[in-house]
């Protein structure tokens, strides 16, 4: 829960309130709505909350970031996390690699 | 020094340790609390204590949103779970949280409908998958989490979801520490304070700490050359007699915070009056409670809450420990009756607790040894 995850926008919505995030190749859908003020744009990096995107940083911060998660023994964690968003779409569910909450 | 090969930038590592040990003063305690979980975690994880003087205690504090909820309140909870329309949903690390008759995975295995989720718009979008059912999202978490789970709720009710209800137990770091401060064994010198809360409520809020309290806060990153450089921070004002608000994690808090997530939990949020926390008991305007323009998405107002109190074994010292009057190894249970597979006290329930970091990380390295 109180992981913060690195991802880089892929597309943004017409509203400016879902985006396409990869994190480390895995492709998910998360919400950028807090992040309007700051501009967001395609190739910016985030760090993301529960399936929302909190704050936009570097692209070496974000490399930072991975590290860190790297060396607390965090990094599998938090791509099971991204794994498990299932409301990005429908599809999700059959997704090699999905730990959500039909399988666990 | 352990760990310092690890690290991705050692010279620094040890250039800021070497400026730590020079610039204490060698006839003062320097006690200072590490207010977020994220950074208990990483201090234990790191080593972080073995690159300090000897003469800096670091002090565990409350943040860890798993650690300090109440056993009544998961009660409660899981309490729901047992009518049969019901499907409970909660973040992973709730899943083992102990309630009085087991934790929710426990729960799960003898029959209760109880998914784990990593967003609550997972939640919300299950109540939509299944009409039939009462989805219950029970929310945890301080203000790292709490616009989630407002966005989530506004989301509700723009797509007028009737069958999603959350169980808000959002708490609110400020308080917690102002408790602390105010607690008359206090012996704190300063803070670090929490690096993603911060992202969302800014570093001006922590500013009556450093004028009430006159105690220094510096907002803290996660790496342990951030944890040094914070703590070179705290000393230099410490030893200048100074009690100020500084941002060493600048490069991903802004001072201002994130105006958008501060208006959506305004908007679905209002302050208890008081919660209660586990190891620190009652403090008043601590936590979140969902406003009436959300009532229909509000689990306290839909279902029936016993509003149960289970008090933790007397035995179990987690207060003195969260206030840093006693090391987690100095409690009666640490180890024994406590431990990270059986947890006695809130401390033991999570990795970012103190006392289950302070098990895995010193206490079985230095039984190994």
């Amino acid at each position: 829960m109180c992981l913060a995850i690195p991802g880089q926008v892929e597309t943004i919505d017409v509203h400016g309130h879902m985006a396409t995030v990869d994190v480390l190749g895995v492709k998910r859908q998360v919400n950028v709505s807090l992040l309007k003020e700051q501009g967001l744009s395609i190739g910016d990096w985030v760090l993301i909350h529960v399936g929302f995107a909190m704050s936009k940083i570097s692209a070496d911060q974000a490399k930072e970031q991975i590290q860190l998660l790297e060396m607390l023994g965090e990094a599998s964690e938090a791509m099971n996390e991204v794994r498990g968003y299932a409301f990005s779409s429908e599809d999700v569910r059959s997704r090699e690699g999905y730990h959500g909450p039909q399988t666990s | 020094m352990r760990y310092v090969d690890e690290f991705r930038n050692p010279q620094l590592i040890e250039k800021a340790s070497r400026e730590l040990h020079a610039i204490v003063e060698p006839d003062r305690v320097y006690r200072f609390m590490e207010v977020c979980g994220g950074h208990t975690f990483s201090i234990f994880r790191f080593g972080i204590q073995h690159l300090l003087p000897p003469n800096i205690e670091l002090i565990h504090g409350p943040g860890c949103p798993v650690c300090v909820l109440p056993m009544g309140r998961m009660d409660d909870g899981l309490h729901l779970a047992d009518e049969p329309d019901v499907i409970f949903t909660a973040f992973g690390d709730v899943m083992r949280i102990p309630g009085s008759r087991g934790t929710p995975l426990e729960l799960k295995a003898k029959g209760r409908d109880i998914r784990m989720v990593y967003s609550p718009l997972d939640a919300l979008r299950l109540a939509q998958k299944e009409p039939e059912r009462k989805v219950v999202f029970f929310a945890i978490g301080f203000e790292t989490t709490a616009p989630s789970t407002a966005l989530t709720l506004i989301k509700a009710r723009e797509l007028e979801v009737k069958n999603f209800f959350v169980l808000s137990n959002h708490v609110l770091i400020l308080p917690a520490m102002r408790a602390i401060l105010e607690s008359p064994d206090m012996r704190i010198d300063g803070f670090l304070g929490p690096g993603h809360v911060s992202t969302v409520i800014g570093v001006r809020p922590y500013e009556f700490v450093a004028k009430h309290y006159g105690r220094p806060v510096v907002v803290a990153g996660f790496e342990p050359l951030d944890l040094l450089q914070s703590l070179i921070m705290l000393v230099k004002q410490v030893n200048a007699g100074s009690a100020r608000v500084e941002n060493q994690y600048s490069r991903v808090v802004p001072w201002e915070g994130n105006e958008r997530a501060l208006a959506a939990m305004a908007e679905v949020f209002e302050v208890r009056p008081f919660f209660e926390w586990r190891g620190l008991g009652f403090i008043s305007q601590s936590a979140l409670k969902i406003k009436h323009e959300f009532a229909p998405w509000d689990a306290e107002v839909h279902f029936t809450l016993a509003g149960l109190r289970v008090t933790d074994p007397k035995a179990a010292q987690c207060g003195e420990v969260l206030k840093g009057v006693l090391k987690p190894h100095q409690c009666k249970l640490f180890g024994r009756e406590c431990t990270p597979e059986r947890p006695v006290g809130a401390l033991m329930v999570s990795s970012e607790g103190a006392c289950a970091a302070y098990y895995q990380y010193t206490w079985q390295g230095a039984a190994g040894e």
